[in-house]
Formats: structure tokens, sequence, C-alpha cells
């Protein structure tokens, strides 16, 4: 239930319904896109990026909550740690479990490693599980990988690694079958089709979909498939530190065990890092989608280690988080919505985008609605946003749609009285997603010897901004490809011995540098919502 | 903003605290001074991290929730439920069939539902549970899977069950054989993959890549784009 005084706004949005459903937005020209994003999109904005001062990529701009933890101090003194003496010796260490992760564990133990699974949270506690619209593959006869690589270029504005793109559309079916055969339950039509949908910039329909919990489908399947082949894994223990050899080689991992605090240190023939993404940094203050434990952790032990970051500067807002009420506010109101047929309107009823457009695209036209035009919804709480019309779906679609297709999103806001079959929703853009991260190969391997990477803590595959159902697609394709890699480097590798001097030097390096004092410690491991009254004492983990 | 809003007495493991109204359950263990490691998860209503068991100071009736997504109320006593020792049955998926049997012979407590509804009850999801369990027992894998498809499996109906079983595994357990067994082969999709594998599209994607960046934003611009809905609804 809206407060009352937006009642005026929803009639409004009502009156204006049965013209609307026949009124179709133009698509807007690249020149037009372009203009917008320069304007009103958040990367845009200077003043939020800084350069980093020291590191592989020395002189790049990213966002200065990411700058600092990248440039930070390690959270360990590498005098008092002997990486020599292991607690677990293995082929392959997996930090972190999402989609990425599972899959790369699953087929880095099926090439015959010995793999261990270290993960901040539980298995499977990441943003996987909150994908909810689907994952793209070009499987429809009148569909093909071809179309699939224009449409992702086109998304990331040209600025894509050609040769990612080409093995993710070119992976993708067989991902899909590979889903499936491990139980993964996909929608599909009477005629046994996959039942598929388009989504922002794609130019076919082309969403494989189970409802609206695709991630948490994917990840259950993976989670519990993980379980059945016995793979060895370690819950609450992040990773803070890896470790090389003599060779400049990986060498293994230093983690934490967040609830004893002791540290475990695991040599490793090869490491893939799969820890996904940043959203809990809350660049430029915006709230996120994604989970607890998406603080870039991966990011800042790549890059100390020596790997190379690309597209660091490109964040992803998606256009439709949750601006009321309270409680969900930016939650993730997935592209679906507008996949089937929801509009967005402004506060006088009025469409102002085509709703599937790329999404820097519509997540600008949204800002540029509320902040440049003045013609957003502003809520009790002080936000703002605009109307995502929700009960359009069953007009179009045929009643039942939205209970059939969306019950994620109507359980969500029924719990706070809002009906959306026959209320609309009110959405501003919320931070969803890094488009870039470290730079891997086709093998998902980095420029340092040993260390894979694959998911949403890499970058390359999705350019300056991804389409709606390539990052689900992103961590099966590259999980599997690194965890095939991985498995076949750790046979062949010959060892040195191992060493944190690589600590050391970035110790000296930021000291040079004058950062040290200025420098949080890092990686953040978990943000930190906890409100401290006078009395606390303790220490933020 | 929060601060500005009316305080309500809660009790966090029979702790008195105030906090203010409009909070979920898990921002107001934050706000009271507790630092999350266990219990929280995606924070959305996703992963079923938050199992929370509470009930009212006056009423002892226990409810179940996730604190990510439920309010607080005055008068609340809470606790999570970060982990229960459930059993989960170990199978190849490739060479378990999808049968009644089967399902009954990796979960033989099954037949121990004596149909209290507990489970049922629990679920913060409000599944069906007990009903998928019947089906379960009979052997129906297919509808086990469509009414447990939205559960996060966050533990709370095998915490609850008075005959120790684990609901929400043999639900991941007859969703998984349905997938990989019952659902019906989607043919296109195997096409597709034997297109690629004898290199159709190699050709194409190559002369794209080859393509000048000017040539690529033209055939963007200019490529046909299928309508987003089926057919017309008109």
């Amino acid at each position: 239930m809206y407060p009352g005084y937006l009642e005026e706004s929803i009639h409004l949005l009502e009156d204006t319904r049965v013209r609307r459903l026949l009124e179709t937005m133009p698509r807007l020209a690249e020149e037009e896109k372009l203009a917008l994003l320069k304007l009103y999109h958040p990367d845009y904005i200077e003043s939020s990026m800084r350069r980093l001062q020291s590191g592989v990529n020395k002189g790049d701009s990213t966002p200065v909550e990411l700058a600092d933890l990248l440039e930070g101090n390690s959270r360990i003194d590498p005098d008092k740690i002997d990486p020599s003496r292991p607690d677990h010796n293995v082929d392959v260490l997996v930090i972190g479990c999402g989609g990425a992760g599972a899959s790369s564990a699953l087929i880095a133990q099926e090439e015959g490693a010995r793999v261990l699974i270290t993960t901040k949270l539980r298995l499977g506690d990441a943003n996987t599980v909150g994908a909810q619209a689907g994952t793209q593959a070009a499987d429809r006869p009148n569909d093909s990988p071809t179309i699939h690589y224009l449409d992702t270029l086109g998304g990331g504005r040209f600025d894509n690694v050609p040769e990612l793109v080409e093995v993710l559309v070119k992976d993708a079916p067989s991902v899909i079958k590979w889903l499936e055969q491990l139980g993964v339950n996909w929608d599909k039509d009477a005629d046994a089709s996959m039942h598929e949908l388009s989504g922002g910039g794609t130019s076919r329909r082309r969403l494989h979909s189970a409802r609206d919990y695709t991630g948490l489908e994917e990840m259950r399947v993976l989670r519990d498939e993980l379980r059945n082949k016995n793979i060895d894994y370690l819950e609450f223990a992040p990773a803070i530190e890896l470790i090389l050899d003599d060779r400049g080689q990986i060498a293994g991992a230093i983690l934490m065990n967040l609830e004893t605090e002791e540290l475990v240190i695991v040599r490793a023939r090869a490491v893939i890092m799969t820890t996904g993404g940043i959203g809990r940094l809350h660049i430029q203050g915006f709230p996120t989608t994604n989970h607890y434990g998406a603080t870039a952790d991966g990011l800042v032990l790549a890059y100390r280690a020596g790997a190379e970051m690309v597209f660091i500067d490109t964040m992803q807002y998606h256009p439709t988080g949750a601006s009321y009420p309270l409680p969900i506010l930016g939650q993730l109101v997935t592209e679906k919505v507008r996949t089937l047929g929801a509009q967005l309107a402004n506060i006088s009823g009025e469409q102002f985008v085509m709703p599937l457009e790329p999404r820097d695209v519509v997540a600008s036209a949204i800002i540029r609605e509320c902040r440049e035009r003045q013609l957003g919804i502003n809520t009790p709480t002080g936000e703002s946003g605009v109307w995502l019309d929700s009960p359009m779906i069953d007009m179009i679609r045929g009643e039942g749609t939205i209970a059939k297709e969306l019950p994620a999103m109507v359980r969500q806001f029924r719990r706070h009285n809002i009906d959306i079959t026959r209320e609309p929703i009110l959405v501003y853009p919320t931070l969803h997603y890094q488009n870039g991260g470290i730079k891997i190969n086709t093998s998902g391997a980095t420029n340092v010897p040993g260390l894979f990477a694959a998911g949403e803590c890499t970058g390359g595959v999705h350019g300056r901004n991804r389409l709606i159902g390539n990052s689900t697609l992103d961590l099966f394709v590259f999980g599997r490809r690194a965890g095939r890699a991985a498995a076949q480097y750790a046979r062949e590798v010959k060892r040195g011995s191992p060493t944190l001097e690589h600590i050391r030097r970035w110790r000296r390096e930021l000291q040079q540098a004058g950062l040290t004092r200025e420098r949080p410690l890092s990686p953040r491991i978990l943000p930190d919502y906890v409100r401290r009254t006078r009395g606390y004492t303790g220490q933020a983990i | 903003m929060a601060e500005q809003s009316r305080l309500i007495d809660i009790y966090i493991m029979g702790r008195h605290c105030q906090v203010p109204e409009g909070l979920t359950i898990l921002t107001a263990l934050e706000y009271s001074g507790y630092k999350m490691i266990r219990g929280c998860g995606c924070r959305a209503g996703f992963c079923g991290a938050c199992a929370t068991i509470y009930n009212f100071k006056n009423d002892p009736q226990l409810r179940y929730d996730l604190a990510c997504q439920k309010t607080v109320e005055p008068d609340m006593y809470l606790v999570q439920v970060p982990f229960f020792p459930a059993v989960k049955a170990l199978y190849d998926i490739e060479k378990t069939e999808a049968t009644g049997e089967k399902v009954l012979a990796l979960y033989p407590d099954l037949v121990k539902c004596f149909g209290c509804n507990t489970c049922t009850k629990t679920c913060p999801q409000e599944l069906e549970v007990m009903w998928f369990m019947s089906d379960a027992l009979r052997g129906d894998i297919r509808e086990v899977a469509d009414k447990s498809f939205d559960c996060l499996m966050c533990g709370l109906c095998a915490a609850r069950c008075p005959q120790g079983l684990v609901p929400y595994n043999v639900a991941m357990l007859c969703r998984r054989l349905y997938g990989r067994y019952l659902a019906p082969v989607s043919k296109h999709l195997e096409d597709r993959i034997a297109e690629i594998e004898d290199g159709k599209f190699d050709a194409e994607i190559k002369k794209l890549k080859n393509s000048s960046e000017e040539k690529l934003r033209r055939m963007y611009a200019e490529r046909d784009i299928e309508p987003a809905l089926e057919q017309s609804w008109e």
C-alpha cells in the first residue's frame, strides 16, 4: 500500500495505461544514447573517480572506494607467517563459491585435480542466487551465436574483448545443456521448447529462466552436486592474501576463519579467483542488489599479486531497484518485469524511455527524469523514483502471468502490502554489477602464472556495460574453462618455494608513495553496518 | 532517517533492545550492535541464510521468517537459526533413476511423516511443504518439483519436523531428477549445440571480429529486432 499522497500519480498512471498499451517508445540512436550516458550515468561523474598511484594499473581511473582498497595495507605481517608450513595442500584452490566457483571446482575435480573451495560466507551465498531474470543462450532457430555476439558488443559499447565474447556465445547452448544434465529445471513451453524471453538490448528472445528464481535454481543444483562429489570446502574462511613462490608463480593463499580469527595456510598449485562483485562498497553512496560479502576482495588480492585489471572505471547501475518501501530499498526488481511488458512512467503517467534499452541507457534516463526534469515521484523517506507499471503484464499476457512468472517479486512486495498485479512498483537505479575486473584470457588465465579467474571479478567480456542474462552465462562459461585450465596447469607446473616477498614489496611501494597511513586495511571482507554506541571498545574485523 | 522513527522494544536472544520501527530483523540486529557473520547472506530474500524464529512477550506461539525480509514488531523475541544439522543423501545423478522407489531408498524416513503439517506452517516462503512430502512418498516427482520450486533451502522445515525429516533436501533431489530425466528434451538446443560443434558460425563470427568498430556500429543499429511478445496480444 502506498502513502495516500501518491494516489493522484497512481490514478494518472492508470488513466494513461490503456493508451500506453498501444504506445511504443522509439529506440534511441547511438549518438542519443552516448549523449544521455555522458550527462547522467554515474560512471561519468569525474569527482567519484581517482587514478591509482601504485601497482600494475598505476595511472588508471577507478571509483575512489575501490581505489582505496586496491591500494590498501595488507592484513598480515609477512614476517610472522611461514607460508611453507601449510594446513592444506591441494592442486587447485577455488576462492569464492557462487556460480563461477562451483562450476570451476566441479570441472577441476572431473579433470583429476584435488580441489579445495574456500568461501567467505556459506557455499552458494553469492550474487548468483539473486539473479532472477535468466541466462542467455542463442538456441532458437531464428537466433544464432553471431547475433548474440553483436548484441553483446553493442551493449558493451563495442569495447568488449572479442575473443572472450566469441567463447561466451559459442559455449552458451552447451552450458544450458550441462546445467540441465545436472538437474536444473528450465522453464519450457508445451511443445518442449525452451520458454525464452527478450531482455534489454537483446534482439532475440534468448533468456532461459527458472521462474524468477533462475540464479537460485542454478546455484542450489551446483551446490548439491559439490556435496555429492565430496569436494572439500571451508566456509566463513575468506582469503586475505595470496602466496607466490620464488618463481613468481601462485603457490596458495592465506585464509582467515571469521569465527575463530585463526589464519589458515593453503598450499595450491593453482588458484581460481571467483570472488564476485563489489556492490557492498556502495560506490557513490548507491544502495545495492549485491549480497553481504560483495566487497571486491578478489580484486585486491589479485592486484597485490601483480594481476592486471581492465574496465575498473565502469559499474552497472541496475535501472530498477526498489525505492519504496524503505526495508527493501535498492533491492532488485528484476528486468524480467520489463521483459514481460511493463513500461516505465513518470509522475504524470507518461513514458520517457523504451523499457528494453540496455541497462546503462535506461538507468540514465530514469536519473534524468528524476533529477533534471523533476518528474520523479518522491517517497516519504526522501528517495525518488519512477513507476514500473507491472499491472500491464497481466493485461497484455493474460491474468495470472505475473503470479506464474514472477513469484519472488509478488512475494517480496506482498510482505509490504503492495500487490504488484494491481499496483505499480516504485523504482530507481541501484548498484548492481562491476563490468570490469581481473584481466583473463579465454581459459580464465591471468597474467600471474597459476592464477585463474572467472565470473564477476573478471573484466573484458562485457565491455563497458553487461547485458541481462550474460552474467550468469559468464559464470558457467568461464568457470568451466578456468576449472579445466587450472587442473591442467596444476598437473604440469614445476613448483618453487613459497614466499610472501610480494607483500613486503607492496608494503615498501606504499611507503615510498607515502600512502601507508592514508590507506585502509584490505581486503574489506565485510561491510560495516553496525551502529556503535558510546561504550563500544571492540575492533571491526 | 531511522533515528527519527518511533522506537520499539524487541528482545534479541532475551536481551532488551530499542530499535526504530520499520527496520528488518537483520538491520535491527545491526542497529543493536551485532556484526553479522553467520545468519546473513544475500540480504534480499533469496539465499535462506537468515532463518529466524520469533514469538512475542505475551504470545508464546512460535513464528518463522527470514531476518532480511521481516520487519520488526513491538515485543518480538527472536533468535536466528544459522545452521541446522540436516541429513543430505549423497548420490550420483547420472546413475539415479527418477522413480519414487529411488527417492524412498535415499530418504527412507519419508514414511515416518504423520502429517502434522508443522513444516508447512514453518515455511517462510509459504510453500505447501507437507503436500509435496506426501507427493514424494507417492513417487510423484514432477509434483514435488513444481510445489517446492520457490524453496530457498533455509532449513526451517527440517529444524521443526518432529520426525527428523528433511523436506528441503528431499525436494532438491526431486527437482534435480525432474530436470535431468523427466523434463521434455528441447530439440532446438541439441540442434544448435551440434551446429556450433560443426563450426557453422565460425566464419560469421570471424568476420565480425575483423570488422571495424564503425562497421559494427552500423550493423548493430540496423539489426532486426524480434518483437518482445511471442504473439500480438490484440
